[in-house]
């Protein structure tokens, strides 16, 4: 796979006397240690973690977001990036949509016996590269071997807290009438790019998965809209679709979108064409949707297109007094449709 | 996009739009053969923008709401029973059996994989020489060179171990049962463009003549539905009934007829069932016995019992447009995507999924019952 993250010189993988990993590295005796030690510790160190205790000892002011997510990707890597620096944006990426500052991440593996050392490592440095550059730190975690045919490769869960923006009021009930609704770079990237590489559907494409962290984005957000912001949300599974049909079910309102608005890759949306997925159901990562006051909407949407990974930010919609409870999209030729939420997974269909 | 946006223009959408108003002058009901062109009329909400005097009904044209649930139970079986590889179309795999989905056969632990092309069955054939391996081929027209093809392929690579499943249906007869059905009003019929790419559109000319229907050969795009209505209604209107190609861009006369050589090297026309409608003469492909060694109906002995249709869902009806989903007592109700009675609730392609999904009426009805 050659769009694959090459493992990098400056952290080469230390010389271990095993190249793949048995049951024995997840029963806390000395193959686990082995495994710790020259692994997850030494890549992933920092004061917290270096204590080795049962758990991490952590101190806040204020108040705290806390989130947990598991990652189950297959296949483990795709291109843009694989099942470890999934794991780390995605939990950052939720304690963003909370208006939090993400700090400090949990991280359990459930392996499957026989993943290689060399994939293992691979995902272990993803995972230290995302959470540099998303400035957090795993300060506590476990490691769990299952037999094989008991898993599929890797398994990953995190769990993250993050200290509130003092600026941030996110919540449902601030959204009223008016509000627009923002979408803050293309959508259904990053389930394309899977599905472009799952076995028996495999086609030809450069797209990649839009995995990345949103933190630093949302915190230029809010030190600059503050309480205008009033919903974030990062459309994952079940697209964008799910999120704004959950807005409208919980606010009570009405919600109108513009299909011709949706920034969608060309590829993108050949590829839904193609295999007859509807994009709004399409699973996003590095994107997120905000809902502002009206009067800010144009300058949150000029403050986006600052950010490398926003500049095609776009308002995709508003909230309305009508329709209630129901998400409208007017199609590019002016028809009027319901959309719904996601029943089931979407299936590739037959012509 | 090129070829996407020039067919969703808003701009020609409108034009078109305000011919058909100029053209109509009485009511009119039209049926679109294929899910595709439903799921398209209601996805881009063209069934809203039509003039009232215009009536579309969806036709029979979804491959997954018309197999047979014998079919689906034999298919359950094989997975479950006979051990073998079973790879389905995606949209096959959420429809009921008579006790169980392939989905859920799939989560007992049935290996069933979602594929894309039936050439990638092939080649989990040959990855797994110790595995029988079989491709559940179902569809219209469409769907039969690929399918057919697959089966070349395992009898070029020597395989053994690759089966299919067989249950084409075919377009034409399927016009001609609506046709026949007295309670059908259909007046005229968009034909689906993708089933003529591979036919052609010779077939039309004697079902126009024997039952006095104009027939327009039909894309999928807004701009291409909205052409074939006007056209039809043109035709409609001036009393006329005659064979006409709106997707000039992909259909030809004669069809491909190099798809069509591959059909028939490998299938022969039969007698099949239609689910929830009846056993329509010569409205199928099955595997001819020159290659009976791939055709998993002849290669397993297959030992269930026919189960009886679910009495409750009018499929049957739906699918000659004699009602619609919204007439049916149990839709959105009992009747749901995520509890399906009845296939045309489940496909992509099916109508029922199609007004669930897309309509704004049905909110109302939802409404009401809440």
């Amino acid at each position: 796979m050659s769009n694959r993250r090459k493992v990098q010189l400056q952290c080469p993988m230390p010389k271990l006397d095993f190249d793949v990993i048995t049951l024995g590295h997840g029963s806390g005796g000395i193959l686990t240690n082995q495994l710790l030690d020259k692994g997850v510790f030494d890549l992933l160190k920092n004061e917290i973690l270096d204590q080795r205790h049962d758990g991490a000892f952590l101190e806040f002011d204020g108040r705290v977001a806390f989130t947990t997510d598991s990652f189950v990707v297959s296949p483990i890597f795709f291109p843009g990036g694989n099942i470890g620096d999934l794991a780390i944006h995605g939990t950052v990426n939720d304690l963003a949509m909370c208006g939090a500052t993400p700090k400090y991440l949990s991280l359990s593996f459930i392996i499957e016996e026989g993943l290689k050392m060399t994939e293992f490592w691979e995902v272990l440095y993803a995972i230290k590269d995302a959470c540099e550059q998303s400035g957090v730190q795993i300060v506590t975690g476990d490691t769990k071997v299952v037999e094989r045919g008991k898993g599929d490769k890797l398994f990953i869960n995190t769990t993250g807290i993050g200290e509130l923006h003092p600026k941030a009021d996110i919540s449902v009930a601030n959204i009223k009438v008016g509000d627009k609704i923002i979408v803050s770079d293309q959508i259904a990237t990053h389930g394309i790019a899977i599905m472009s590489i799952r076995k028996g559907l495999e086609f030809e494409t450069t797209i990649k998965s839009d995995t990345r962290y949103l933190n630093y984005i949302v915190e230029d957000l809010l030190d600059n809209f503050d309480s205008d912001v009033h919903l974030l949300k990062d459309p994952t599974r079940g697209g964008m679709a799910t999120v704004l049909t959950e807005i409208a079910r919980d606010t009570g309102l009405g919600i109108d979108i513009d299909q011709k608005e949706l920034p969608i890759d060309d590829q993108v949306k050949g590829a839904c064409e193609i295999l007859g997925l509807d994009p709004l159901y399409v699973a996003n990562e590095g994107i997120f949707i905000c809902v502002v006051s009206a009067d800010k909407a144009d300058e949150c949407v000029n403050l986006l297109h600052k950010h490398e990974h926003c500049t095609h930010a776009v308002i995709v919609g508003e909230v309305v007094d009508e329709h209630l409870r129901q998400v409208v999209l007017t199609s590019a030729i002016g028809g009027r449709r319901v959309v719904n939420m996601l029943v089931g997974e979407q299936l590739p269909r037959i012509c | 996009m090129k070829f996407l946006t020039e067919y969703r223009d808003p701009e020609v959408a409108k034009q078109y739009l305000e011919e058909i108003k100029k053209v109509v002058t009485r009511p009119w009901t039209i049926m679109e053969v294929c899910g595709g062109q439903t799921h398209s009329l209601v996805k881009n909400g063209i069934l809203e923008l039509l003039p009232e005097q215009i009536n579309m009904v969806h036709g029979p044209g979804c491959p997954v709401c018309v197999t047979p649930l014998n079919l689906i139970d034999k298919a359950i079986y094989l997975a479950e029973e006979k051990n073998v590889i079973l790879c389905s179309f995606g949209d096959m795999l959420r429809v009921p059996g008579s006790k169980r989905s392939l989905l859920e056969a799939k989560a007992n632990g049935a290996d069933i994989r979602i594929l894309y092309s039936p050439l990638e069955a092939v080649k989990i054939a040959r990855e797994n020489p110790d595995r029988e391996v079989v491709f559940f081929a179902v569809g219209f027209e469409t769907t039969a060179p690929a399918n057919a093809l697959s089966v070349i392929h395992a009898h070029r690579f020597g395989l053994t171990n690759y089966s299919i499943l067989a249950s084409h249906v075919l377009v034409p007869p399927a016009i001609e049962a609506v046709m026949e059905d007295d309670e059908s009003s259909i007046q005229g019929f968009l034909a689906a463009g993708h089933v003529c790419a591979i036919m052609g559109i010779m077939e039309y000319y004697p079902l126009v003549e024997r039952f006095n229907v104009p027939v327009v050969v039909t894309g999928f795009e807004p701009i291409d539905l909205l052409q074939g209505i006007l056209m039809t209604v043109r035709q409609l209107e001036k009393g006329e009934a005659k064979v006409e190609n709106q997707y000039t861009r992909i259909v030809l006369e004669e069809g491909n007829m190099n798809a069509q050589d591959i059909i028939y090297t490998v299938f022969e026309v039969t007698d099949r069932l239609w689910r929830g409608m009846e056993i329509i003469p010569m409205s199928g492909y099955q595997v001819k016995s020159e290659y009976a060694a791939y055709d998993a109906n002849q290669k397993y002995d297959i030992d269930i019992e026919e189960a009886p249709e679910n009495e409750e869902c009018i499929a049957g009806e739906i699918m000659k447009g004699i009602r619609k989903p919204i007439d049916c007592q149990h839709f959105g109700k009992k009747c749901k995507p995520e509890n399906p009675i009845g296939a045309p609730m489940v496909s992509s392609e099916g109508a029922c999924a199609a007004y669930y999904h897309f309509s704004g009426a049905i909110h109302k009805i939802e409404e009401q019952l809440s």
